[in-house]
């Protein structure tokens, strides 16, 4: 039988976290929900999903979608960080 | 007399590839129209069309695309097909590699024409020869029969479980692609019976993602698939084989091996050549036999991969052997020379010669193969270039 | 091998000629090959095509340099193209066109017939596009004895994409009106 190059591993299954020397973290006070942090993301790290347990600027944004980040993927870039409006995430170097 | 017509009727080269992806039962089709192979687009679309043929026509703004579109195809199960020429086949080049690559076992016809610049539309094989390298078996026809016969002989050896590479077969522009003739259409029956349905174990579904052609680095099995893919090439030598008489046995055809000898016996001066071409140099040969020179002709019907033992075989006791190519390459000899040289070197002790015809669609005639033997009893070494600076 | 040139305008079907003909050659159990020669003109200009017809599976696919018959579709050709060129000795040579002074090609056996104004009461094509391709085959067939009238009669039955009895009617009407050299 020959060789097809087809890979059934998802790229899910591949750890990303040693690479990160810092770490977005969302200030969720600040942050609007617009998702431009979860467009950006390059390795798809950033979740959407609504949680009204997280602080909103304000209790109209507290229904929307929030960005949750995925700490086993999130390799550090700090894309989020740069692309964000709002200055809602910040890098905060790893231990 | 045997009756002709009992069993044939008149179709082009590009009707009969069109009736050959018809009896194939392909499911998907997508080509972007070039000339001289436009008609096999608008046959198979108008097949589509009426119901005759239950495939589905993918219309697309390039051959890349049109290439990208069949493999993805090809790769979910269904049996596709393209067909191109010239700039067309150029512009996919890229894609190419991809389906071999991917190991789809596609079959896409090509209609061999010129490639510019200066503009022209006529006959020529540098289209194809360009592609050598890129991983499909390539097969060139030399009548109408051969293109239709070598679609349904395309799938069968592509989608062998140890090949799995695409194949393309190759029609001379106008010569054949435009020329009616007879053509025994195979029946259907059996054609269903011999191909049966596409069966591949890995296939693009959605109920089990998979990532195809993903990066993979230097230790990764890169080399590795690169060489199952030559080891595959050469061994689809046999296979070849085995699947042409096959297929003559249950088409009662007369499909040659990977090449045809033509009176090549006890023959002392012999021409290799590709396609069409070949007819006109077979008359040749019998018309210089009966004047007692012992000529005789071989033809390659398969060029990748590349019969070099076939060859070597067929050449022992030569005294000059001519290479024919109707294409062009620069800064060396022609690549059909150059693979005829290499298989035959500490092997064989005959002359070998370049010819190098018919570029732009210039007319092959008798008189032309006349003066290569000519000059193969002449002379030997070097390159020639016949009927160039005559008009 | 018998070898036919046909010399036509783009758009008068001197291509479904050369066709026409193969498959009535085809009908009388014959081996032929039919090949248009496609030049960077388009309707109007100059067109040949070519018809070989043989008792054997054909060879030769290089194109007709010395015919044994000519077939020309449009006689106002012959004065930008040297149809006759190649064409042998005892070659055959059939016009559209009413009798008249070819003297410098008498040698060969020719046939004229008005096929335009046959294509014309049987409704094919219209007064400047005539459609002369199928009544022009009626004249070889009187003109020579390669195919038979009944052949090319079936064969253009089953190939004239429209108007199927028309063109037949077409074939026979030359074969009876074409007059000889
Ligand atoms: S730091 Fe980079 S990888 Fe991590 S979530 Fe932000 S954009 Fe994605
Ligand atoms: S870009 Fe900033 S504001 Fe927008 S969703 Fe992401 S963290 Fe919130």
């Amino acid at each position: 039988m020959v060789i097809v190059p087809v890979a059934y591993l998802p790229t899910s299954s591949k750890e990303l976290s040693s690479w990160r020397t810092s770490r977005p973290v969302i200030d969720y006070s600040k942050c609007t929900r617009c998702a431009i942090c979860w467009k950006f993301c390059p390795d798809v790290a950033i979740d959407l999903s609504p949680d009204p347990s997280l602080s909103a600027p304000n209790d109209r944004f507290k229904a929307l979608e929030a960005p949750r980040i995925d700490y086993d993927h999130c390799k550090g870039c700090g894309i989020c960080a740069e692309e964000c409006p709002f200055d809602a995430i910040a890098m905060v170097e790893e231990e | 007399m045997e009756s002709i017509q009992a069993s044939r009727r008149i179709m082009t080269g590009n009707e009969a590839v069109a009736t050959g992806v018809k009896l194939s039962r392909v499911k998907v089709i997508s080509a972007y129209p070039i000339t001289p192979q436009t008609t096999i687009v608008e046959e198979l679309a108008e097949m589509v069309a009426n119901g005759e043929l239950d495939s589905k026509f993918i219309e697309v703004e390039s051959e890349h695309s049109a290439l990208a579109s069949v493999i993805a195809s090809e790769l979910s199960g269904a049996r596709s097909f393209t067909a191109s020429s010239s700039h067309g086949i150029l512009y996919m080049h890229e894609n190419l590699h991809w389906a071999s690559g991917m190991r789809a076992p596609l079959v896409m016809s090509v209609v061999n024409r010129a490639i510019g610049p200066p503009w022209n539309i006529w006959s020529e094989q540098t289209d194809t020869f360009n592609q050598r390298d890129t991983g499909w078996l390539q097969i060139y026809c030399e009548s109408n029969q051969e293109a239709m016969d070598s679609v349904l002989l395309g799938y069968k050896i592509a989608e062998n479980k140890s090949i799995l590479l695409p194949v393309m077969n190759m029609l001379d522009a106008f010569t054949l692609s435009h020329t009616s003739e007879p053509v025994e259409i195979r029946s259907e029956r059996t054609a269903y019976d011999y191909l049966g349905d596409l069966d591949l174990d890995f296939k693009l579904d959605f109920k089990n993602p998979g990532g195809y052609g993903s990066l993979l680095g230097p230790d990764g099995p890169f080399m590795e698939m690169k060489k199952d893919m030559r080891d595959s090439m050469y061994n689809s030598i046999k296979l070849i084989k085995r699947e042409i008489s096959n297929f003559n046995d249950q088409f009662e055809a007369n499909l040659p091996g990977l090449t045809e000898n033509f009176m090549m016996e006890d023959a002392d001066y012999a021409l290799i050549t590709t396609g069409a071409i070949s007819s006109t140099a077979k008359y040749t040969v019998r018309k210089l036999r009966a004047q007692g020179l012992k000529t005789g002709l071989i033809r390659l019907f398969f060029y990748r991969p590349f019969p070099g033992d076939d060859i070597l075989k067929a050449v022992r006791g030569l005294k000059g052997l001519g290479v024919v190519e109707r294409n062009v390459s620069y800064g060396q000899r022609g690549p059909t020379y150059e693979d005829v040289v290499s298989s035959l070197y500490g092997k064989a002790d005959v002359p070998v010669r370049n010819y190098v015809v018919g570029l732009g669609g210039r007319d092959i005639r008798v008189k032309d193969y006349e003066k290569m033997f000519e000059n193969l009893v002449e002379t030997d070494g070097g390159m020639e270039w016949i009927n160039v600076g005559v008009t | 091998m018998y070898e036919i040139r046909f010399h036509g305008r783009g758009g008068q079907g001197a291509v479904t000629a050369s066709k026409i003909l193969a498959m009535a050659a085809f009908l009388e159990n014959k081996w032929v090959t039919s090949f248009p020669f496609f030049g960077t003109e388009r309707r109007g200009a100059p067109v040949t095509a070519f018809t070989r017809i043989d008792d054997q599976k054909i060879e030769l696919r290089s194109q007709i340099y010395e015919p044994d018959a000519i077939i020309v579709l449009d006689r106002s050709l012959m004065k930008i193209v040297n149809v006759t060129e190649g064409l042998k000795s005892d070659g055959i040579l059939v016009v559209n066109g009413k009798s008249g002074n070819l003297a410098e090609t008498s040698r060969y056996r020719i046939g004229f017939v008005d096929a335009t104004s046959i294509a014309l009461r049987n409704g094919l094509g219209d007064p400047s596009h005539p459609i002369v391709n199928t009544a022009i085959l009626g004249a070889f067939a009187k003109v020579s004895n390669i195919v038979s009238i009944e052949s090319i009669k079936t064969a253009t039955a089953e190939m004239a994409p429209s108007r199927k009895k028309e063109n037949v009617n077409a074939v026979q009407e030359a074969y009876e009106e074409t007059e000889l050299n």
